[in-house]
């Protein structure tokens, strides 16, 4: 059972995260203007990296999207941060 | 007789054993009671039905394996060494039948040469192997289920952080526990045995009093010992899981989070092969000393001593000043054990050629650190030529190791007695799963011979003693057969648990209804004595129909009578998030397939929302009361997730400033009024709304007042009949029934459940998303082709309703399907066949399906391959062996034109 981080409440169990996607993907916009192949690689492609990765998941018990750092092979925990615009 | 109780201690207890009555001591462990009265044979080896006594003294004993049954229940496979004696226990061996002592099968074993290694794979075969298979594996196996038993989920989850977590509280637990205290840590100290003091206890002479001091200085110090704790496993980030049990209480359960682990946990000794060496009387050398000095058990009259080590070696003064005669057979000194006579029992025993009188064998191969929680943590393992065994290799962050898991075995000297391939005699490696070292020897001769192959091959060190005793031994035999080093042959991989933990103590008070808990409606009471009949709908408890009739029955009256007169429904759990802020537009109408900005306040609309995939995620309405302003009303099951997919998208695309998302479908109540005199009913209700048609047309909204509070009032129609939903604040649901009761007395109004629902919007051809949608189903597939063809702007799943997949010409589609074979109504998941080429496959099934009232037949929804174009034509249908025929039709059969939404 591993301890995540939330930025907001720290060190949680991780049965309250949910993964959403990996980081840094962006969804190709507009509809009329994406390939299929482009659309493919949105829906169903992954990178899956072994070792360090960078992730959106969900804390769902506060509701925060957050990006957290971290290694998918020895599961240590290297970072998580907000991902909050800066307040203008 | 052999083994006896030499001092007597404690209160007498009496029990059974294989229904022969027994005196045990209070203090007792299973294993000694029945040691103390002379028991040998407690139990049948797994696969021989060899008979086998006691070997060991505590978690690592193979044998001894009972059915408890204590105050009218039984407790499956529980082992003697650990568990405490209880006046009125009876005691039943595993896998003997009628007796330990008497076992029919026993016989088997002199079949074994015909049941080698991998005899199942061997033997199960196609086509032939269920034939015999369940006889074969009737004749294996340990403890019976008492099926009349279910244990309570009683067992509390606890859980707890500390600085350090010490497991063992031998002297280096102890030790290490009090230094840690002392400098300022919080400290926990869980140990499996009844006190602390490892084997301070029966290795030391005044070894009881100097725990007891030792454990003071502990505790004194801050730390808390939990005994009779077995810390399990160790999981992801240094979860430490624990089971501990305790007298006139359930098991408890524990989560240990420590920043620190140290790891006291001994070691264990292993036994020594050689021929029949599983016979009653042959033990651990250590189990021996230990049931002498804990319960005044002198395990044999004239013992045999045969060792390769210092350890055990110092033994037999004890043994000899209890009265024992002690024959050392020194293995260092060139000793050998040839072989054990005697069947049930040790009768002679013949060293180095010489054949002496005993009736017990005492022998020790050595010591194994216990490792296996290090081992879980993915902490690699060297072999210590020194003291002969795999010790810690390189340091794991955040665990230490201490004492004898260290491999610290303080003076210890050993000669290894490897297993001996070729040697004669059937020779035991694992005694819980019946392997022998002619079974590793043919394991290498097929080729299996990595360890881990070895290990599913042969069944060696798989059976609830994880191989505790065998494993060391296993590997060596492997290792001597294939001429490689014990280091290079390695290791199993450990993995929790330690011991067999119950699932009851796992799961605790997690079942039944805490396991899942269901939604309960605000109005369940009210329900209930209107003689509602309960059943679960997408996690809410919700009543299907009320009365106490046939349910068939109950369900056509509701449903006759709410097209006749009116129906009141309880539509609670219907979603109702509210979505505000100045983007609240945009991310209602990103969210969903229809736009929904375009309202004007007060209106309403029908439509879907899409996975990025285009598959219908769900439908539902969502209502504009401003245009800041909407609320979603999507279905109830899929209200947790509607939300979800609306937070992600608020906080990833919009300005999460702009828009707050907020679900509050459990703080309102709806209650829905359907059928001719609906608006009759709502009226009476007084809830300040102007219900004339032009004021509040089909899918307008407006806000009232009942009793004090809001309401809001929605003409939406699931029924195709006028209909009004009315939510108020949860805490006014009972007044809103009970003034909607009364006004419909006059009206003849009749309490609907969900079954009548269903139907009647079958009737409709209304769909149920996930029920006449699969996880292919697009918006066009239900002929809504609307906003894929003429909207701008992006949506959820926009781009996939173009992909080559979506635009296919052989989708299935949604459709009615009328019977045409003159049967009843079709079973729900019969498949439309498709026979051309001569060949059948199926080419859609049906989603729904009702015998209806207004019908006046039965009607059907399914999905169909290129459905919306074959109306009129006649199908065949397959389901379970029978053959139906059904004409393809539209989906909706009543109201085609829609009159009754406004009668």
């Amino acid at each position: 059972m591993q301890l995540f981080s939330c930025p907001f409440c720290g060190e949680r169990d991780e049965t309250e995260f949910t993964f959403c996607a990996e980081a840094g993907k962006t969804r190709p916009e507009p509809a009329a203007e994406v390939s299929a192949d482009a659309w493919a690689r949105y829906l169903h492609f992954d990178h899956n990296p072994k070792g360090a990765t960078r992730e959106v998941w969900l804390h769902a018990t506060c509701g925060e999207f957050f990006l957290m750092e971290r290694d998918t092979v020895s599961h240590a925990v290297s970072g998580s941060h907000s991902l909050r615009r800066p307040e203008a | 007789m052999s083994a006896r109780r030499i001092r007597d201690s404690g209160a007498p207890l009496a029990f059974t054993f294989d229904g022969r009555a027994y005196e045990g001591r209070e203090g007792d462990t299973l294993a000694s009671a029945l040691l103390a009265n002379g028991v040998r044979v407690v139990g049948r080896s797994f696969k021989y039905h060899r008979p086998r006594g006691i070997h060991g003294a505590w978690s690592e004993e193979p044998n001894a394996i009972l059915d408890v049954t204590i105050h009218g229940k039984t407790w499956p496979n529980v082992r003697a060494t650990t568990q405490r004696l209880e006046a009125g226990m009876d005691l039943r061996s595993v896998n003997a039948r009628p007796t330990a002592e008497g076992d029919r099968l026993g016989l088997l074993d002199r079949l074994s040469p015909f049941l080698p290694a991998g005899f199942y794979y061997k033997t199960f075969l196609w086509p032939d192997w269920h034939r015999f298979e369940p006889r074969i594996r009737a004749m294996a196996g340990l403890g019976r289920l008492d099926p009349a038993h279910e244990p309570p989920a009683d067992s509390p989850a606890m859980n707890a952080r500390c600085d350090v977590l010490v497991v063992g509280s031998g002297r280096s637990g102890l030790l290490a526990a009090r230094d840690a205290a002392r400098a300022g840590g919080s400290v926990i100290v869980v140990d499996d045995r009844f006190e602390p003091g490892g084997t301070m206890l029966h290795r030391e002479a005044d070894g009881a009093e100097r725990a007891a001091v030792l454990a003071g200085d502990v505790e004194q110090a801050g730390a808390r010992i939990l005994s009779r704790t077995t810390a399990y496993g160790i999981y992801d980030h240094n979860l430490v899981c624990c089971w501990e049990r305790r007298d006139g209480a359930p098991d408890r359960h524990w989560r240990i989070r420590p920043k620190r682990i140290v790891l006291a946990t001994g070691a264990i000794e292993r036994p020594l092969v050689f021929a029949d060496n599983d016979r009653p009387g042959v033990m651990s050398a250590e189990a021996a000393l230990y049931y002498l000095r804990r319960y005044g058990v002198l395990v044999g009259e004239r013992i045999v001593l045969a060792v390769n080590n210092s350890r055990a070696l110092g033994l037999a003064d004890a043994l000899r000043e209890a009265g024992a005669a002690v024959t050392v057979a020194d293995l260092r000194e060139g000793a050998s054990v040839d072989a054990v006579h005697g069947g049930k029992g040790v009768e002679a025993v013949t060293i180095s050629g010489k054949r002496i009188e005993a009736d017990c064998v005492l022998a020790s191969g050595g010591y194994t650190p216990t490792v296996h929680l290090f081992c879980q943590a993915k902490g690699k393992l060297r072999y210590d030529e020194a003291i002969a065994a795999f010790v810690p290799g390189a340091p794991v962050d955040g665990i230490s190791l201490a004492g004898a898991a260290a491999g610290d075995f303080g003076d210890y000297a050993i000669a290894p007695a490897w297993p001996n391939p070729g040697a004669k005699g059937r020779q035991w490696i694992d005694f819980q799963n019946d392997v022998t070292l002619k079974d590793v020897e043919l394991a290498a001769r097929e080729n299996f011979r990595s360890v881990e192959h070895l290990k599913r091959y042969t069944t060696l060190g798989m059976a609830t003693d994880q191989g505790k005793t065998s494993n060391m031994n296993g590997l060596a035999a492997m290792a001597a057969v294939t001429g490689r080093t014990i280091e290079h042959t390695g290791t199993t991989t450990y993995r929790p648990p330690f011991v067999p933990v119950p699932f009851t103590v796992v799961a605790g008070r997690r079942r039944g209804q805490l396991f899942n808990p269901v939604r309960r409606l605000a109005l369940e009471t009210q329900h209930r004595a209107a003689g509602g009949v309960f059943r679960e709908y997408g996690g809410w408890l919700r009543p299907a129909f009320y009365g106490g009739g046939e349910a068939d029955d109950e369900i056509r009256r509701e449903a006759r009578q709410a097209r006749e007169t009116v129906a009141i429904f309880d539509g609670s759990p219907l979603g109702k998030i509210e979505v505000f802020g100045p983007q609240a537009g945009a991310i209602v109408d990103y969210n969903s397939y229809n736009t929904i900005s375009t309202l004007k306040p007060g209106r309403i609309r029908y439509g879907f929302m899409l996975t990025e995939g285009g598959v219908i995620y769900d439908d539902g309405v969502t209502v504009k009361l401003a245009d800041d302003h909407y609320v979603v009303s999507c279905s109830s099951g899929h209200v947790a997730g509607v939300v979800a997919r609306l937070e992600e998208w608020r906080q990833d695309r919009f300005d999460p400033a702009a828009v707050f998302v907020h679900n509050l479908t459990a703080h309102w109540a709806t209650l829905t009024a359907t059928g001719p005199r609906a608006k009759a009913l709502v009226a009476a209700l007084s809830l300040g709304v102007d219900l004339d048609d032009a004021a509040l047309p089909h899918m307008a909204a407006a806000q009232g007042s009942f009793e004090g509070g809001a309401a809001r009032v929605a003409r939406v129609s699931f029924t195709g009949d006028r209909s009004y939903e009315i939510s108020v604040p949860a805490s006014k649901a009972p007044a809103l029934w009970a003034a909607m009761n009364e006004a419909g007395r006059a009206l003849d109004a009749v309490l609907m459940g969900s079954e009548a629902l269903l139907l009647l919007r079958a009737e409709k051809g209304f769909i149920i998303a996930g029920k006449d949608t699969d996880g292919t189903s697009m918006p066009h597939d239900l002929g809504i082709t609307g906003p894929r063809d003429k909207r701008q702007g992006e949506y959820v799943g926009k781009r996939s309703l173009f992909t080559e997949n979506a635009l296919r010409d052989n989708r299935q589609q949604f459709v009615g399907l009328v019977v045409a074979d003159g049967g009843p109504a079709l079973p729900t998941g019969a498949h439309v066949l498709d026979e051309t080429g001569g060949k059948r496959r199926s080419a859609g099934y049906v989603t729904s399906s009702y015998e209806s009232p207004a019908v006046g037949g039965p009607i059907a929804l399914g999905l169909v391959e290129q459905g919306m174009s074959r109306m009129g034509e006649e199908v065949s249908l397959f389901h379970l062996g029978k053959a139906r025929r059904a004409v393809i039709a539209q989906p909706c059969f009543f109201d085609r034109e829609g009159s009754r939404i406004d009668a």
